[in-house]
């Protein structure tokens, strides 16, 4: 895959990731799943690992992504594609703009744009959901249903719900117990 | 110049360093480095920029990163934040696809990973709810939450035009209701009671 090619496909990621990095998600499994960067349960690995190293999902995801394609040149394309909508916007409206998020049209869009960008973020919940704990349409033999990946999930999200440490914990505990579990 | 484009890219490495899990950290950071520490900026300053990030495309500590160095030391200020933001990113993660692509077919990874994919899932679900009850209010931004979810989620469409639907639908809503808003008032029929 060319470089050119990456940069592009994460620039589009970039320009429409709308209130944070996890607003990245949805476009980055469109992209890189359905585009066939790489599989389902190979997505979800690189989003356990970007949730538990430092810097922001969206960089980390992009720079792995670049990595899988075209190795250390890759993540360099794929990172600089994801920034530079950014750093175009942002310079323009620190240069011309002021009061740029009180403008009544920024609101409309917004009011918008916010609870539709929450539905893709739902729907990317979901398909991880489906990839690991409900369905398990990529992983054929194991039924629709498997009683050990359920019972840990909902074991996960009661001690979550009652203690919200940080989010790390949780994966390595899921790594540590998975080893015995499954 | 050359010092204080250094200090920028210090900064907002460390910062990349220590936000973990999401952009949740940056803020109370960036308060201390450039409003306490340094005086770079005052807390009015800095809540406008961060608003702007979250109101604009990107991701939104990669938007203050880009707004804080643009207002200090032009384009090279905000090429130099935004650097220093993704250096972190870059390092590790590389270090660790290189590692993972050699050990991701051993049966005590594969192990692990399936306990991992479990807890990733039942974290993102959290979070999911957290942002359903911060920003889906009222009867459009229902409609345009669940909308977007099946439309994304069952019907498989692709998230980009999704995305430019809801964008569309918030400026409609807003130009009826400014109408709704001016129309007595030009008219002077006086709707309200």
């Amino acid at each position: 895959m060319s470089l050119l090619t990456i940069f592009a496909a994460f620039f589009k990621i970039g320009l429409f990731t709308i209130g944070g990095g996890l607003a990245a998600i949805p476009l980055l499994r469109e992209e890189l799943v359905a585009g066939g960067w790489v599989s389902g349960a190979e997505f979800i690995d690189m989003l356990a690992v970007s949730q538990s190293t430092p810097g922001p999902i969206g960089i980390n995801m992009a720079t792995y992504a670049g990595f899988k394609a075209a190795s250390f040149p890759g993540s360099l394309a794929a990172t600089a594609g994801m920034v530079a909508p950014s750093l175009i916007i942002i310079i323009l409206i620190a240069r011309f703009m002021r009061n740029f998020s009180d403008h009544p049209l920024v609101q409309n869009v917004l009011g918008g744009v916010r609870p539709a960008a929450i539905g893709l973020i739902a729907a990317a919940a979901w398909f991880v959901l489906s990839n690991s704990v409900l369905l398990m349409e990529h992983f054929p033999g194991t039924g629709w249903f498997e009683l050990p990946a359920f019972t840990l999930g909902a074991v996960i999200a009661l001690v979550y719900w009652k203690t919200k440490a940080y989010p790390v914990y949780y994966i390595v505990a899921g790594g540590l117990i998975g080893i015995f579990l499954f | 110049m050359l010092r204080e484009l250094l200090n920028l890219f210090i900064i907002f490495f460390k910062i990349g360093l220590f936000s973990i899990g999401g952009g949740y950290v940056m803020l109370p950071m960036l308060r201390r480095e450039m409003v306490e520490d340094r005086d770079w900026l005052s807390d009015a300053e800095l809540i406008d920029y961060y608003a702007i990030a979250q109101a604009t495309p990107g991701i939104i500590a990669i938007n203050t990163a880009t707004f804080v160095g643009y207002k200090r030391r032009g384009v090279w200020g905000a090429l130099a934040s935004t650097a220093g933001m993704v250096g972190p990113s870059l390092i590790i993660i590389t270090i660790i696809a290189i590692f993972f692509a050699r050990f991701q077919d051993e049966v005590v990874v594969q192990k692990a990973l399936r306990g991992i994919r479990v807890a990733v899932a039942v974290l993102l679900s959290f979070t999911v709810a957290s942002l359903i009850k911060k920003a889906v209010h009222g009867l459009q931004g229902v409609v345009l939450f669940i909308g977007a979810f099946i439309g994304v989620a069952l019907l498989r469409l692709s998230p980009i035009p999704v995305l430019l639907t809801g964008a569309f639908i918030g400026l409609a809503a807003g130009a009826l209701a400014r109408r709704k808003h001016v129309d007595p008032e030009n008219n002077g029929r006086g709707d309200q009671k």
